[in-house]
């Protein structure tokens, strides 16, 4: 395989979609034959990141979600998460476990808390008024597959 | 339709497919639904045909875990895969749901 690679997909921020971001993400990050259990990982990242711009991002409005992956080094996974949606005031506050801006839709307020234990890294950027942009990577050890 | 079977104040809810935030709201009616005769008192969830959840499970189970804490009643989970037992662990659902280990324990 190349030692470089990425991609990039572009969708409306409706739910069906979060489905369909966890499909995109583990058909590119195939290549890298990772485990059962590393696939899983990273569809539950990325499917906490893309809800998080669809439920907080664009709150019962409509708009764009980009998704983006690249490849380094033949096994570092990295993954964009981008919505123009109102932004996070206080992103520390965000993250903290169980924190969550909608109780009563039952929110549990985990999402952040599972991007990092499901990735290596994770990093927020956000600017309210105009978007949040989650970015998270994982080494994957070759050698699994399916 | 979620499977179920009933057994007394006990009833066993087997859910399929994946469990994400676009799934919940339907999976959380019809919980709902299925739990809402007072005298069910213990909710299983089977999770055997679950083949993904998120964060948003969490809220779905801890949610009805309300509903059955309300009338004195309890919430296990059955059969989670490695990985959505992860979730669990991690969130502390743990803590005050039960997991159990086989269908007879179910029926224990």
């Amino acid at each position: 395989m190349n030692s470089h690679n990425e991609m990039q997909t572009t969708f409306l921020s409706v739910a069906e979609n979060e489905s369909f971001a966890r499909v995109v993400i583990a058909a590119f990050a195939v290549q890298l034959s990772p485990t059962v259990s590393e696939i899983a990982d990273i569809k539950t990242a990325v499917s906490e990141a893309v809800t998080n711009a669809i439920v907080h991002g664009y709150e019962g409005t409509r708009g764009m979600v980009t998704l983006r992956a690249t490849i380094q080094d033949r096994s570092l996974l990295t993954i964009e998460v981008q919505d123009s949606g109102k932004g996070i005031p206080d992103v520390t506050k965000a993250m903290e476990p169980f924190y969550t801006t909608h109780p009563e839709q039952e929110r549990s307020g985990m999402g952040f808390a599972v991007m990092q234990t499901f990735m290596d890294d994770l990093t927020v950027h956000s600017t309210p008024g105009s978007g949040t942009t989650v970015r998270m990577s994982k080494r994957i050890h070759s050698g699994g597959g399916y | 339709m979620l499977r179920s079977i009933r057994d007394g104040d006990k009833l066993l809810v087997g859910l399929d497919g994946e469990l994400d935030h676009f799934c919940a709201q339907s999976v959380r009616r019809e919980l709902d639904s299925q739990i809402s005769d007072p005298t069910i008192r213990q909710l299983i969830l089977d999770f055997s045909g679950l083949t993904f959840m998120d964060s948003s499970g969490i809220g779905v189970i801890l949610g009805r875990y309300r509903i059955l804490r309300e009338r004195g009643g309890t919430v296990a989970v059955i059969h989670m895969n490695e990985h959505i037992s992860r979730i669990f662990h991690m969130s502390g659902m743990g803590k005050v749901i039960r997991q159990l280990d086989s269908k007879q324990e179910a029926r224990r």
